[in-house]
């Protein structure tokens, strides 16, 4: 089981290409949002969420997509899919 | 839905428009073809004296042809006139000048279509069959 913590810093690495607002990214907590804070568009969204399978080997709905909209929401729908595996 | 049908439901008309024709299509990808001519607006000044087709147009028909063409036949009953298809990012190589009264050939391969974006690898190619640019164009259906 990986803890909370390498979550964080795995989606960290996964975001990182796309970010443009860097000081959100350095601060990076749960609560920071893809779009409004780390300025990521929506077309490189799809591309982070398609990194975030590819990753962790999972399969992401639309339904979960359109909920991953920060960091907490994208660790709680990875770790539902991870044990749904 | 018909190759004709898929030009006729393209969002450009002449002066914008860079499909001729389409080869092939399918889930996986598209083929087909424009026509640069000589009369093309743009030659008068690109380059003064000396016409070269501009890699902003070739990117164009690269993504008309191996993006646009290939939304609208995956997107198939469902595309209509409020939906469009935005130019989300492009990386070309630009390997041999196009002049004018050439034939191009784009050839556009899906890499994925998911949660409304279309990503495609795409070459284009000339009447010798060799390729003038390559690249990965992607846009969102919005």
């Amino acid at each position: 089981m990986i803890s909370k913590q390498e979550i964080i810093e795995q989606l960290k690495t996964i975001v990182k290409p796309y970010v443009q607002n860097q000081e959100s990214f350095d601060a990076l907590t749960e609560e920071t949002d893809f779009i409004n804070d780390l300025k990521i568009n929506s077309a490189n969204l799809v591309d982070v969420i398609l990194d975030i399978e590819e990753k962790y080997n999972i399969i992401i709905d639309n339904e979960s997509m359109e909920k991953m909209i920060n960091v907490k929401s994208a660790m709680e729908i990875v770790a539902i899919k991870l044990a749904e595996k | 839905m018909t190759n004709q049908e898929i030009i006729a439901k393209l969002p450009y008309s002449k002066s914008f428009l860079f499909v001729d024709e389409i080869l092939h299509i399918n889930e996986n990808g598209v083929a087909g073809t424009y026509y640069f001519d000589e009369n093309l607006d743009f030659y008068k000044g690109h380059f003064k004296d000396n016409p070269i087709t501009p890699g902003v147009i070739l990117t164009e028909a690269m993504a008309q042809i191996g993006l646009v063409c290939l939304g609208i036949f995956l997107l198939d009953d469902s595309f209509n006139k409020a939906i469009s298809i935005a130019l989300t990012s492009s990386e070309i190589e630009f390997l041999k000048p196009v002049f004018p009264n050439e034939r191009v050939t784009v050839i556009s391969e899906k890499i994925y279509f998911r949660f409304g974006k279309l990503k495609c690898k795409v070459i284009m190619k000339n009447e010798k069959g060799e390729e003038v640019c390559t690249g990965i164009i992607a846009g969102m259906i919005i």
